[in-house]
């Protein structure tokens, strides 16, 4: 395993660390904390084989919170000088004092453990800034070639981004941890144009961003060779597709697409800021309130969601979270039934006797020194039937139903009911097999209606680990990557839509 | 420790050129920003989060030849001290040697020094709430103890952006930019309301008279009334219609169009310029000096694409027209990608929009007043494209949506999702209001500056109906 950059290490962290907390102690703070970090990132796009844009970039700061007379208090700035530290504190504790007439309930946070000084870095082995350029197009280059000079693929584009993320975090009660995390997000899309009638679809490919390096581009974790090879003849097929029938059918849903549903309709639900009303002006609220804990029937018996802040190349997984809670995993839904929420240190201390504990899960987090940790989604991942089917066991069971691959289009309401999602892929299931492409298709659900509709889930062998590299949240908006693992999945009489009808043509 | 000295923006800017030229940069462009920003959040009637934040930022844009043509590297920096600029401006001559030669290269945009070039960047910071925080403090504890939920954010920041290049270019611009965005709820949670605003400097946002307009609309509910989905005639307000509007303006790639893959892509081939998308004498455009939406008057871009170049930096922009009288009159080009489409103009995108109807006039209470029967949405959410050849959007109504009968709102009707696409919008709406400054619920936070009307749609598709509220 990698260690921590060298060059992050050089940073007076402790020095800066010092400075604030003792400031924010000496002006009257009666909790503080500290974080450095360093985030470097590159986005490199192809457009037809051409580098269109690369850019590579670096934020670096550091950010001081505070608690005084109740109140929080939360400054960042970019110098990294022990003089621009104490000003951050000063400031932190400013706006802790013009916020004091707003806060009606003083700020309590949930205990936990004391980590002296410890070091964290997640799995990846080659750390995508650290090659060429050079190198990085030329793979790029190749992987767009084969895509272009297939036939009916008019138009290909590449994307790429990565990140290397370093973060100190120091606080008042004795806490400190350096932590770094690789990640990176790879997508070819092909687009076909058909010239006569001027009809355009496009088929992106289907690997996950993931919380590995470089090396998830030269095959480890995925198969490139083999999903460009299909690619643009499952693009020709899209294009020469039937329309869909609008009704109701039985869907097999691939964990290609099935991680963002989950994402929307269970992730979010189970954010503890959500249900409590601290996202109502924003995202919204969840339909999965506290008094619901152990009694709502969020699905069908079969549904088990755990929380996991520790799973391999997982994108939220940490070693610790930006309150000093160390990763976790838990229980969400089992057997169907809500049974956990997603958690930071305040809730868990104002609702330790609704949730029968009082320590965080550690899903406090900031997206860089600029904004303030806020609760944050972990991997939310359905897990599979010890015992369960294959794919192909899961379509053998529908009659007359559609088969949903991939990811594409996604909205769910403000208090995460009603959602409707689009895909990559659809196959029409005729007789438990699967009968040629679909297109237009958009599927249509009440969450609960949905998860309660899962009559079976698949085995390990199915299980995939989805994600996003760009999940927004708050005010002021933030940007989380998270990870989602599911595997297929069989719902009965799920409403189908014709986005073609929807549009009126 | 040894102590790395802070640049000032234009320091950093003229050593940053010396550095590329004397590393062989062929040319250099840099943008300095340097941004801050206060903001307050709040809850269940109480503060949950606040922030004061400094921010800086460089970007240095190297170009060097590479074969016949040229390269670009770019790499961008929070901040630069005297020690670590020569390793950003390395590190961008290097990729440029590293990448082949950019399809966009064109000249660096001349230009002389721009006025205040000079002057020190401007600032914001926790001060700017002085009368806001209190009053803030007032309206939650009213509503507390009239038995409604109060939630918001204020948020105020200032940017002030410093451009440089080895053609002479040095331009220097501050933009301010506010707002405050509010959510009320019943004491049962089963009614909301919601109210936006843009602003400079929160003088003229009044916490209290927010907190009485949302008050005012949870008291339609008294009456609450269920209706199904289908397509319904319904009075968007502005802030809905730049809800939508804002995934047009977004949309208006003129190489994407060009290349077939667009809303905007004519069936035969080529972009549909030219093309009525209205019946009505709609006008869509942009303009840098738009009163009281003003943005940057230049291009500013970090990365090249289909509607602008990095190569362009520095380049004045001006009112441009997408629409008039209802026809498509241009897409947004880079000097590039303008030469590439045979696009009659090189328009780049500019950061604010208006969409207006000519002659019309009135407000969202004469919409409704001309309605028999429909429904008024007063913002949308969640919005996303299903279908980009149609740009068919799907999202929600939130926040109060309202039964109108003979020209009266009569009661609080469930909310909806919706299948709609803007561009279809724009050729069907029957009716249009006047255009005010709007504040787009979903992407306000990211794109502020917008003006719309109202709008009456005779059959926006409610696709099903949601149960949230």
């Amino acid at each position: 395993m990698p260690d921590v950059d060298a060059s992050f290490l050089a940073l007076p962290r402790h020095e800066l660390a010092d400075a604030a907390l003792q400031r924010a102690k000496d002006l009257g703070a009666t909790y503080a904390e500290f974080r450095l970090e360093r985030i470097r990132s590159e986005s490199i796009s192809l457009r037809d084989s051409v580098l269109e844009s690369a850019y590579d970039d670096e934020d670096l700061g550091l950010a001081v919170r505070v608690i005084h007379d109740g109140t929080w208090g939360f400054a960042a700035g970019v110098a990294l000088t022990t003089d621009e530290a104490v000003r951050v504190a000063e400031q932190a504790v400013n706006l802790a004092q013009v916020s004091r007439p707003i806060n009606t309930e003083p700020i309590e946070l949930a205990d936990e453990p004391i980590y002296d000084d410890v070091t964290w870095v997640s799995s990846y082995e080659i750390d995508p800034l650290s090659l060429s350029r050079a190198e990085k197009v030329a793979l790029l280059t190749d992987y767009s070639d084969r895509l272009l000079n297939a036939d009916g693929v008019t138009h290909v584009t590449v994307q790429v981004s990565s990140v290397n993320e370093c973060k100190f975090y120091a606080n008042s009660e004795g806490t400190s941890t350096t932590q770094q995390r690789v990640r990176i997000g790879p997508a070819l899309q092909a687009t076909a144009v058909d010239p006569e009638t001027g009809r355009f679809d496009s088929m992106r490919t289907l690997a996950p961003p993931a919380g590995r390096g470089w090396e998830y581009l030269t095959g480890t974790g995925w198969n490139w060779d083999e999903e460009l090879a299909q690619l643009p003849g499952w693009l020709a097929e899209k294009m020469a597709a039937p329309s869909v029938e609008a009704g109701r059918y039985d869907v097999v849903v691939d964990p290609s697409n099935l991680w963002l549903t989950i994402h929307e309709s269970i992730g979010h639900a189970t954010e503890l800021d959500h249900a409590l009303g601290y996202e109502a002006n924003y995202a919204g609220t969840s339909f999965a309130t506290i008094d619901k804990l152990n009694s709502l029937t969020y699905g069908s018996p079969i549904m088990h969601v755990t929380g996991d802040r520790t799973a391999e190349n997982g994108l939220s997984t940490v070693g610790y979270d930006d309150e000093g809670v160390a990763g976790q995993q838990w229980d969400l839904v089992k057997d169907g039934i809500l049974v956990g929420y997603q958690l930071d240190r305040r809730m868990a201390e104002v609702n330790k006797d609704v949730l029968g504990t009082n320590r965080s899960n550690g899903c406090a987090y900031a997206d860089s020194a600029g904004h303030v940790p806020i609760q944050r989604m972990a991997n939310i991942s359905l897990q599979p039937a010890a015992d369960g089917p294959s794919t192909e066991e899961l379509i053998s069971r529908v009659q007359n139903g559609i088969y949903i691959v991939g990811d594409k289009s996604w909205s769910i309401d403000m208090q995460r009911y009603n959602f409707q999602f689009t895909g990559q892929r659809f196959y029409k299931i005729t007789d438990g097999k699967l009968d040629g492409q679909l297109r237009d298709v958009a599927y249509q659900a009440t969450t609960t209606d949905f998860w309660g509709s899962m009559e079976a889930v698949g085995g390990p062998a199915t299980y995939v680990l989805g994600g996003a590299l760009n999940c927004g949240k708050a005010q002021p908006p933030q940007s989380g990557a998270v990870s989602h693992g599911c595997p297929s999945a069989l719902f009965r009489d799920v409403r189908i839509l014709n986005t073609t009808q929807e549009a009126g043509r | 420790m040894t102590t790395a000295i802070q640049l000032t923006p234009q320091d950093t800017i003229e050593r940053a050129l010396k550095l590329a030229a004397a590393e062989g940069a062929q040319g250099c462009v840099v943008l300095v920003a340097e941004t801050s920003s206060a903001n307050l959040r709040w809850a269940n009637n109480t503060l949950t989060t606040n922030g004061a934040m400094r921010g800086s930022s460089v970007t240095v844009i190297a170009t060097v030849g590479a074969g016949e043509g040229t390269a670009a590297g770019v790499v961008g920096r929070s901040s630069a001290t005297d020690a670590s600029l020569g390793e950003i401006v390395s590190a961008a001559v290097a990729a440029a040697r590293e990448s082949g030669p950019a399809e966009d290269a064109r000249p660096l945009v001349d230009g002389t020094v721009g006025p205040g070039w000079d002057d020190e960047a401007d600032e914001t910071d926790v001060s700017v709430y002085e009368s806001f925080a209190p009053a803030l403090g007032e309206a939650l504890t009213r509503a507390g103890k009239e038995s409604r939920w109060l939630y918001g954010f204020a948020d105020h920041g200032v940017t002030t952006l410093y451009v440089g290049s080895s053609a002479g270019l040095r331009l220097r611009q501050t933009l301010k930019r506010g707002y405050v965005t509010a959510n009320g709820k019943s004491s049962d949670l089963s009614q909301s309301a919601w109210v936006g605003a843009a602003t400079r400097d929160f003088t003229d946002i009044d916490p209290l008279a927010i907190d009485a307009e949302l008050t005012r609309r949870l008291s339609w509910a008294t009456r609450t009334v269920s209706v199904e989905a289908g397509r319904h005639p319904t009075v968007l307000t502005p802030a809905a219609v730049a809800d939508l509007m804002t995934h047009m303006y977004r949309k208006l790639d003129g190489r994407e169009a060009h290349e077939g893959r667009s809303v905007f892509s004519k069936p035969a081939g080529g972009s549909r310029i030219g093309e009525a998308l209205s019946p009505q004498p709609v006008r869509f455009w942009s303009d840098p000096m738009l009163g009281g939406l003003e943005t940057f008057p230049f291009v500013a871009a970090q990365s090249s694409g289909g509607s602008q170049s990095v190569f362009d930096n520095g380049l004045t922009l001006t009112a441009t027209d997408w629409i008039r009288g209802g026809k498509l009159e241009n897409l947004m080009q880079s000097r590039f990608t303008a030469e590439l489409t045979g696009a009659p103009a090189v328009t780049p995108a500019i950061g604010n929009y208006a969409l207006s109807v000519d002659g019309a006039t009135g407000s969202v209470d004469d919409l409704v007043a001309g309605l028999d029967h429909g429904l008024l949405v007063t913002c949308l959410w969640y919005i996303r494209i299903v279908d980009p050849q149609t740009l068919l959007l799907t999202g929600l109504t939130r926040d109060g949506v309202y039964l109108v009968e003979n020209g009266e709102v009569t009661g609080a009707v469930n909310n909806f999702r919706f299948n709609e696409s803007p561009v279809d919008i724009l050729a069907r709406f029957t009716k249009a209001g006047a255009t005010v400054p709007s504040f787009s619920r979903e992407w306000g936070d990211e794109f502020s500056r917008t003006a719309t009307p109202p709008l009456l749609v005779p059959d926006y598709n409610m696709s099903s109906v949601s149960q949230a509220n």
